[in-house]
């Protein structure tokens, strides 16, 4: 209340505030992208080479984070999980994304009995805990990624439905859309040029923000044993292998910490955005 | 009002009847037939054994009648056999329940007593350090791996300091009460075990702190969200043109509206309690209903998940429910 | 009169990320025990950050730097927290422009209204209760007892912004400070409102610092008035004194660009060109230099200061401080614009046009509920004539709009354009009407699509439909609205309102329209912009030969503009005729009372009680009878279609039964 009377925080600290940890989430997320397609050439062995003469050293300069109970060197396989896991996080988001944009936008343009039936179908998925419902279709379809990001798409696409739904019917009702309907301009034009457009901010922020949730759901269903076939490199079932090895800690620890870094940063990169496009934040 | 309550409480049956269709639906759409599956290779290859086992379990009917009879036997609580225990998913579930209900309750009053407060100071204080200290608590909740965030405490807590006790709800060579509730707290301080009650207290700490994470971490950045967008409405700038004291600004005018979206996201709130405690119950070698869908999942145990799945997604209907409701409880606007 | 608040110097500034905006540059004013001051200017020109600056409201990163606010002789600025809290709401009080989401929409009104009185240890709770009900009834709430417990959602604009002055009222404040507190309003409750505050300017000695854009507000309220521009007060006096000699170019502009209904007609109105300057490079000299016709070599240099140039009068300008004053405008006649012979047919014509919008459930077992909105309305337009449809909000003047132009289908009537039936036009036929007829939107912000370039606005309609040389068009439309034909590869959002409502209007006339309706063209401008595009669209119908339909809820507007005026009311056209008919002799009791609701100052109003009915029931008898002041029986039936002249005709029972004051 009486801040106004308190000194202004110089320009280069507020910008810095504002966009710094974005291009900072930024950063992280490119270096994993690296790795990613890098692996097979940076990582040190193959990821599933299995000696157990070597198993669960500790980390030392031949295995930079230690081995697994069979003998597989953790920093090689931690590379490796870059690429399902991010591969995963990408598909479900962007498949997801763009079916439920989509439905959303569909619902919004049909009115009347297709709007009504679509979003009811919406809001039947949303109905259901997504991630118990992923387990369950997870488990129905059977173990392996394919299935599994398929299950993990059924329930990804309601949010953006939704989303997509209420900004194009906010953007149906904008003057600008009227205009165009006066000029006489067909309805596809104005339902592609004018309306999808407008709608697009909001939904790659949701697109940032949620592929760390991805990343972070394929993850877990992965822990649960459902994500990927064995033996294959992959951060949730890595974690799971370690889980009840407290003594080799490394085991669990760093892929663990792999998922952490990469979900900060895609959230790091979604907020950034979401400041980017608000209109009230630029001052 | 009433009429509001009313139009939330048909939309809610109508959900759950639906969602009943799904999820027999799905059941019964499984590549791979389960009843091979029970009957093994050798039944499964004589095509009288089969038919029999078919119809005794009522697959040889058309699909809406086996729907009808799924549906009746839900109303009258049987959720199948799971293949995995061999007795009846509703038992099982019965039996697991308590001790993650009283993991559920402990961490989501821990996650709501701090991150609302840490959400309001977070944004009142803008930019100070208590906001960079909800920041990192709220993105490290949302960010991090339940699974992995519970291997670590334990990795630091009991293996390496010995702080805490090992996984589990109490000593291995405990005996604990057996009921009334189910809930060791309860149950030991109702027969004044005062020995018993401080040891599950101990065992519920870690967990709790791990299950709370996700939670606290989304309510912190939901709170100081909303906070900070009613901080800066009109009606604040006229309550302090009134001349009211910054603490009941606060409080009474932005609090108030703040709550709203805070409530809206209890449904959220509870589905990552839930998908929480699968993964730290895991951990944490958790006798509650938590491990039993990880060990269903990775015995690919169908009938037990499929009951996992009904009895979870009820449960989120109802809280769904209550949520509509304390949202126009909350919010006059929606009153009609 | 010793003065009750002493602003001295105030200088508030916005530390944006381009650079520090001097908002408020050296502000000074005074305001006496009972007085009445009014501050004017344009959007940007801070006023209203000097009403926050004064109440020390403002938020980071708007800081105040300098200067002094003495409030009975102690010093606001410097005031600790717990001083400026027991000063706020007792002492001094504000209210708001949006009382919408002014109010706490969780909070019961009565809460609102006495929470501050129980903080400020003046009642107990119950007390205060009590005390706050009976302010709402003084401030002329409806049965105040049920208002109390309601939520500010079921309460209309008017009603919201009587409950903001019953909390600015509460503790028996020195000073109100009032932030636009009627521009939301219709032009009949903001009559209302201001009749309210003059009320209590008299009755309670209550100082007034009434802040607005709109200077028939002041006008009709203030003693006196400060004129601010760029973050000064170029000018400050009485307020009839400014307004009839004023002596900065500034407020001589103000005070002539707006249309008003007691003023001569003229063929364009007056204003001045250009923008404000960029408030992050303030020009040297006199900030309004660039803009002003009357300036000298002395103002581009020199920055003026604010000089006294007679009792209460100071000026900020090198022209006028040694006393000299500004000439009237010179104005040219109203030409008499190309009129089709009465003998052509009409170029729109339509007949009971019905229209209806049903609203979605309230419960599963509720029925669905009916906004009637235009409820046969029946008009016609001469090739070459401007026809003004006025009304106040919800009248539905917009819904008319749009079935005019096929934006939505009537329930029922017809509609002949150009002599050929386009009730029930589809598909081709209708998108082939398009050329023919265009719209221009009231919102500069909406009505342009944010992700299109100016020129790919421009260029879809004439790719669309075919144009041979569209780039050519383009260069030559915006060449036509006064706009640069190079700023075609800008944003819209590059571009201020007064020049987005051009490319909007450069945008109706690409495909050459016969007709364009224009909803609300000019309500959401600055009065000078205003100005500015109303002469834009006066000059294109001279060149092009348009005709308009123009939508308004501004009636000295619409005087300016149309030929031919109808007012409507609740779905209704009421009154119809030539303009200058319809502003000598308003025969229905509405348009009278509407007419006398325009503040302008010196002139009493008659007050229309109450707010317009809802439209959700269908009236029986005079849709008006409800609020009219000479109603009578009949009332109750369905009032005829008089015409009571050649050309002007009543739906009224009895016409000219009331009376200007």
């Amino acid at each position: 209340m009486s801040a106004s009377l308190a000194a202004p925080p110089s320009r280069m600290r507020r910008r810095w505030r504002r966009y710094g940890l974005a291009w900072l989430g930024g950063g992280i997320v490119m270096a994993w992208f690296l790795v990613a397609a890098l692996a097979p050439w940076i990582a040190p062995y193959p990821p599933n080479a299995v000696d157990v003469t070597q198993r669960l050293l500790s980390p030392s300069p031949a295995h930079w984070l230690g081995t697994d109970i069979l003998g597989r060197d953790v920093f090689s396989r931690l590379l490796h999980g870059a690429r399902i896991s991010l591969l995963a996080g990408f598909t479900v988001v962007l498949l997801g994304a763009a079916f439920g944009t989509a439905i959303g936008i569909l619902a919004a343009w049909l009115r009347g009995w297709g709007e009504e039936a679509l979003m009811r179908l919406t809001d039947l998925v949303l109905c259901f805990p997504p991630i118990i419902l992923a387990l369950a279709l997870a488990a129905a379809l059977g173990i392996g990624t394919t299935n599994t990001v398929i299950a993990m798409l059924v329930v990804w696409w309601p949010k953006y439905a939704r989303l997509a739904r209420s900004l194009a019917l906010v953007q149906r009702s904008q003057e600008y859309v009227e205009a165009a309907t006066v000029l006489g301009l067909p309805q596809r034009r104005i339902l592609f040029r004018h309306i999808l457009p407008n709608t697009f901010g909001p939904i790659a922020v949701l697109c940032t923000l949620d592929l760390g949730i991805a990343i972070l759901t394929f993850a877990g269903l992965s822990f649960l044993g459902l994500g990927v076939v064995p033996p294959m490199a992959e951060w949730g079932s890595m974690v799971s292998e370690g889980r009840e090895l407290v003594e080799q800690w490394w085991i669990a620890t760093f892929p663990g910490l792999a998922i952490l870094t990469v979900v900060i940063g895609f959230n790091f990169v979604g907020d950034g955005l979401r400041d980017w496009l608000d209109p009230k934040a630029q001052r | 009002m009433p009429s509001y309550i009313a139009l939330r409480l048909v939309s809610a049956v109508v959900m759950a009847l639906l969602a009943s269709l799904v999820i027999f639906l799905i059941s019964h759409f499984v590549p791979g037939d389960p009843v091979l599956a029970q009957l093994g290779d050798i039944l499964a290859s004589d095509p009288a054994v089969v038919a029999e086992w078919r119809a005794k379990w009522g697959l040889d009917l058309p699909l809406w009648e086996r729907y009808g009879i799924f549906l009746s036997g839900l109303l009258h609580g049987d959720l199948g056999t799971s293949i995995a225990t061999r007795r009846p998913v509703l038992e099982d579930i019965v039996q697991f329940a308590p001790a993650t209900v009283e993991l559920a309750t402990i961490s989501f009053v821990m996650a709501l007593a701090l991150g609302i407060p840490l959400g309001i100071a977070a944004a009142v204080r803008r930019d100070s350090w208590v906001d960079a200290v909800a920041r990192v608590v709220s993105l490290v909740g949302v960010s991090a791996p339940t699974f992995w965030l519970a291997f670590i405490m334990l990795a630091v807590f009991y293996g390496w300091l010995g702080w805490a006790p090992g996984p589990g709800r109490v000593d291995p060579i405990a005996f604990p009460p057996e009921g009334p509730t189910g809930f060791l707290l309860i149950d030991t301080a109702l027969i004044a075990d005062w020995e018993g009650f401080a040891d599950a207290l101990a065992h519920l700490i870690l967990p709790a702190i791990v299950l709370a994470a996700a939670t606290l971490g989304l309510i912190t950045r939901t709170t100081r969200a909303a906070m900070l967008d009613c901080l800066q409405q009109d009606y604040v700038r006229v309550a302090r043109a009134k001349g009211l004291m910054e603490r009941v600004v606060i409080l009474r005018h932005a609090l108030r509206n703040a709550l709203v979206p805070v409530v809206t996201l209890g449904g959220l709130a509870y589905a990552n309690l839930l998908t929480g405690a699968v993964m730290t119950e895991t951990i944490f070698a958790w006798p509650g209903l938590g491990r039993y869908t990880f060990r269903s999942a990775a015995a690919l145990d169908f009938p037990a998940i499929m009951g996992i799945t009904l009895v979870v997604s009820a449960t989120y209907l109802l809280v769904n429910l209550l949520v509509d409701i304390s949202y126009a409880v909350l919010d006059p606007r929606v009153r009609r | 009169m010793t003065a009750i608040l002493d602003v001295r110097d105030l200088v508030t500034v916005f530390h944006t990320d381009a650079g520090p905006v001097r908002a408020v540059d050296g502000v000074s004013f005074t305001v006496g025990a009972g007085e009445t001051l009014g501050i004017v200017g344009e959007s940007g020109s801070g006023k209203s950050v000097t009403a926050q600056s004064i109440m020390r409201l403002l938020d980071p990163p708007a800081r105040i730097e300098g200067g002094q606010v003495l409030f009975q002789g102690r010093d606001v600025l410097a005031m600790t927290t717990r001083e400026l809290t027991d000063w706020r709401g007792a002492g001094a009080a504000m209210v708001f422009q949006d009382s919408l989401t002014g109010l706490n929409p969780v909070l019961t009104i009565l809460r609102q209204v006495s929470e501050h009185v129980v903080a400020h240890g003046r009642m107990d709770i119950a007390g205060a209760r009590r005390h706050g009900i009976e302010l709402l009834r003084s401030m002329g709430v409806a049965s105040p007892e049920r208002a109390a417990t309601s939520f500010p959602h079921q309460f209309s604009g008017g009603m919201r912004q009587r409950v903001m002055l019953a909390i600015g009222m509460a503790n028996d404040p020195v000073l109100l400070i009032a932030d636009e507190p009627t521009t939301a309003l219709d032009v009949t409750v903001q009559a209302q409102i201001l009749d309210l505050m003059a009320g209590l300017n008299q009755k309670h000695g209550t100082a007034i610092v009434l802040i607005s854009h709109d200077l028939g507000v002041i006008g009709s309220l203030c003693r006196r008035i400060a004129v601010m521009y760029a973050g000064e007060v170029v000018e400050t006096g009485p307020t009839a004194e400014v307004l009839d000699d004023p002596r900065h170019p500034y407020a001589w502009a103000l005070a002539h660009a707006v249309p008003r209904l007691d003023a001569p007609l003229a063929a364009r109105l007056p204003g001045v060109e250009g923008m404000p300057p960029d408030p992050l490079a303030m020009p040297r000299g006199c900030r309004f230099a660039p803009r002003c016709r009357f300036r000298i070599a002395r103002c581009e240099a020199e920055h003026p200061p604010l000089a006294e140039i007679g009792p209460g009068r100071a000026v900020r300008c090198w022209v006028t401080m040694d006393g000299g004053r500004l000439p009237s405008p010179a104005l040219p006649a109203a030409a008499a614009a190309p009129r089709a012979a009465d003998t052509e047919p009409p170029l729109l014509e339509a007949e009971g046009l019905v229209k209806t919008f049903r609203l979605p459930r309230k419960g599963i077992f509720a029925p669905h509920e009916t906004v009637h909105a235009v409820n046969g309305v029946s008009l016609h337009l001469m090739r070459g004539e401007s026809l003004g449809i006025v009304g106040e909000s919800g009248c539905g003047k917009s819904t008319l709009a749009r079935l005019i132009t096929r934006l939505h289908a009537p329930d029922a009537g017809s509609i002949r354009f150009q002599g050929k039936d386009i009730t029930a036009l589809g598909g081709e036929a209708l998108r082939a009407l398009r050329l023919q007829m265009q719209m221009v939107f009231q919102d500069p912000y909406a009505s342009l699509n944010p992700r299109m370039r100016v020129d790919q606005i421009l260029l879809e309609p004439l790719l669309v439909h075919g144009h041979a040389k569209p780039q050519e068009r383009v260069a030559a439309l915006l060449d036509m609205v006064g706009l640069n034909p190079a700023w075609g590869t800008r944003f819209p959002h590059e571009f201020s309102g007064g020049q987005r409502q051009r490319i909007s209007i450069a945008r109706a006339l690409a495909l050459n329209p016969a007709l364009i309706v224009a909803d609300e063209p000019v309500s959401a401008l600055d009065v000078n912009v205003q100005a500015q595009v109303l002469n834009l669209m006066l000059e294109l119908r001279e060149r092009l030969g348009l005709s308009y339909l123009f939508i308004a809820h501004d009636l000295a507007v619409v005087r300016a503009f149309c030929d031919r005026v109808a007012v409507m009311y609740l779905g209704r056209l009421v009154e119809e005729a030539s303009a200058a008919e319809l502003f000598a002799r308003p025969a229905h009791p509405y348009t009278v009372s509407l007419l006398s609701a325009v503040p302008e100052p010196g002139r009493s109003r008659i007050i229309l009680h109450g707010e317009p009915p809802s439209s959700l029931r269908q009236l029986q008898g005079c849709a008006f009878r409800q609020r009219c002041p000479v109603a009578r029986p009949v009332c109750a039936e369905s009032p005829p279609l008089i015409e009571v002249a050649a050309g002007h005709s009543v739906l009224c029972h009895a016409p000219w039964s009331l009376q200007r004051a």
